[in-house]
């Protein structure tokens, strides 16, 4: 950070920019705290939830494999996530393509629908999910909780496969379609390839919103197929020891391979924003 | 040219205009199939999984729920004159309300200094720095909220360290009430505050500070003579952006308010899942819905206002 150029012909500029300096190091540091927290309770080897750490130890981690419940919500999380970025992926990519390629009255009002349930508080939709799915007997499925979660992450496989199309150039379908190939072909072979970075930054964070998100899960399925996140809701709820820590640490290493994944790919800023 | 671009000219160039028209429409009729036939997987999609489940919710608002979980089906506006009539659910509304308000405040004024430093910084570290700040975002709130658990609870860090330096011999209550929900929630949507600053502080340029500096100003009075003004529309933004998300949380008010803290998200909770009202459930959500939606209407002309300015 000292690479930002000094003027040469200031003379206060330090004290002040110094302490400029300290108060955006503070904030960085409030920001990571829960974080950095977590990592260190992960790895210290005190019996019970204390301060400061006696030792060093990976016991926590050994004993994840053995904790039930949380493997359970481990493979619940898996299985939904999974299946809810393919399916958005499928059908948010198609969109995205129908948004950018076809000039169609009503175009811009089918593109805020389709972003519009970031505008909506998740507990508000997981209330309505439960409302309509508790009657028909489909809550606590794992249906229950995808269907939950497309709404949620199609925003940004939509977002992140437009930002890519915009930037495409359709000379080369053009070209595939005067060359003979069908649809599907030009899509495959031409298309696909050019928005990829768009398409994989999209389902990765599609697949993390869906895998982090705690509330849909909650209110649809917390008593049959608990996620891992609301395993661990619930866990915390009677003790916040470190027995967490250590998954929370898996998940946190989990998220920075997305964000290092989207941001190679994108720019983290310019998909979330 | 591009090649699409070639054939759209000869298409209009070479073509009697009646013909044209013909084939025009044809065209534009399978254009429209397509487009519709890519489209309503997505649609379909969202209605099942977010238009419908609202639709449903603000019908089941109207009809009369009880406590042992019978809903009569009905069109009465007895759930919502309840919520109206019970001062408990005002108490809770003015908590909810003010502890957006907190968080906001605060939450502008810690990330402001990040936001301004991101702006301004030259450093080869700057991308990194930018997805520091922006990466807790795709950490889960549940282990975000368990580290302050940690940090701000009865043996935690805070109150761990005070104890062993002799500083204090009971805990300080800084978990389980408002106080720890507020830190949490603070941290928690910096990341948004800090975006949403970033893309209002498009006016800020550093040339005017250096003009205010060479002019004889010190620092302090540059910056609040001409940065912070400068920055007031984008950091108004970012405040009302976390209020709006702060009052529609879940999770860290649970976690961290451990059941003493009753804002209008664990009051949905509670009704829908404990007492199985759906109906007075439905009612304070849309009570819930008419504060975001007012606040996210003035977010939204705030953001247009400031895209004019720009």
């Amino acid at each position: 950070m000292t690479a930002s150029a000094p003027a040469p012909f200031k003379k206060r500029v330090d004290g002040g920019a110094m302490a400029f300096r300290v108060i955006v190091a503070l904030s960085y540091l409030f920001l990571l705290a829960p974080l950095l927290i977590v990592v260190v309770i992960a790895f210290s080897s005190n019996q019970y939830l204390s301060f400061p750490p006696e030792g060093f130890t990976l016991r926590w981690f050994a004993e994840l494999p053995q904790q039930a419940g949380f493997m359970q919500g481990l493979q619940t999380s898996l299985i939904t996530a999974s299946a809810a970025t393919l399916i958005v992926l499928v059908i948010g990519v198609s969109a995205a393509l129908a948004l950018d390629r076809y000039d169609v009255p009503g175009k811009a009002a089918l593109s805020s629908f389709f972003l519009s349930p970031l505008l909506v508080p998740t507990i508000v939709i997981a209330l309505g999910l439960v409302l309509v799915l508790g009657p028909l007997g489909l809550t606590n499925t794992y249906e229950s909780i995808v269907l939950g979660h497309i709404g949620i992450t199609l925003p940004y496989v939509v977002r992140t496969t437009l930002m890519s199309l915009a930037t495409s150039d359709t000379s080369c379908e053009e070209a595939a379609r005067v060359l003979g190939a069908n649809a599907f072909t030009v899509f495959r072979r031409v298309t696909l390839p050019i928005i990829r970075p768009g398409v994989i930054a999209g389902g990765v964070i599609a697949f993390i919103v869906s895998f982090d998100e705690a509330v849909i899960s909650l209110f649809v399925a917390e008593s049959g197929r608990p996620t891992l996140p609301v395993q661990i809701l619930r866990y915390v709820e009677y003790s916040a020891d470190a027995a967490v820590a250590a998954l929370s640490v898996v998940l946190i290493v989990f998220s920075a391979v997305v964000v290092v994944v989207v941001e190679r790919l994108m720019g983290l800023k310019r998909t979330l924003a | 040219m591009t090649a699409t671009q070639a054939i759209r000219t000869v298409a209009q160039g070479e073509h009697p205009p009646l013909q044209r028209s013909a084939e025009e429409r044809r065209s534009r009729t399978r254009q429209r199939r397509t487009f519709w036939l890519l489209a309503a997987p997505a649609i379909l999609g969202l209605f099942g999984s977010f238009v419908a489940p609202l639709l449903y919710m603000v019908r089941m608002a109207f009809n009369r729920g009880s406590s042992d979980g019978v809903i009569e089906e009905t069109f009465t506006l007895d759930t919502f004159a309840r919520a109206v009539e019970d001062p408990y659910y005002w108490k809770v509304t003015l908590d909810t309300f003010l502890m957006g308000l907190t968080v906001a405040v605060l939450c502008v004024i810690v990330a402001y200094p990040i936001a301004l430093f991101l702006m301004r910084s030259q450093s080869r570290f700057k991308s990194v720095l930018i997805a520091l700040a922006i990466a807790p975002l795709l950490t889960s709130a549940v282990v975000r909220t368990y580290g302050w658990m940690v940090i701000l609870g009865g043996g935690g860090l805070i109150n761990g360290t005070l104890i062993d330096l002799g500083l204090i011999t009971i805990p300080l209550q800084l978990a389980n009430n408002f106080t720890g929900v507020i830190i949490g929630l603070t941290e928690i949507f910096m990341p948004y505050a800090i975006l949403a600053m970033m893309s209002g502080f498009g006016k800020l340029d550093p040339r005017l500070e250096e003009a205010a500096g060479s002019l004889g100003a010190n620092r302090i009075r540059t910056f609040l003579k001409v940065t912070l003004p400068l920055s007031l529309p984008g950091a108004l933004a970012a405040g009302l952006l976390v209020f709006v998300l702060a009052i529609s949380t879940f999770v860290t008010p649970r976690l961290l308010g451990g059941g003493a803290v009753r804002v209008l998200a664990t009051e949905i909770y509670d009704q829908a899942t404990g007492l199985i009202n759906w109906p007075f459930a439905a009612a304070l959500s849309i009570l819930l819905l008419l504060l975001f939606g007012a606040m996210i209407a003035g977010y939204q002309a705030l953001v247009r206002k400031l895209g004019i300015d720009r």
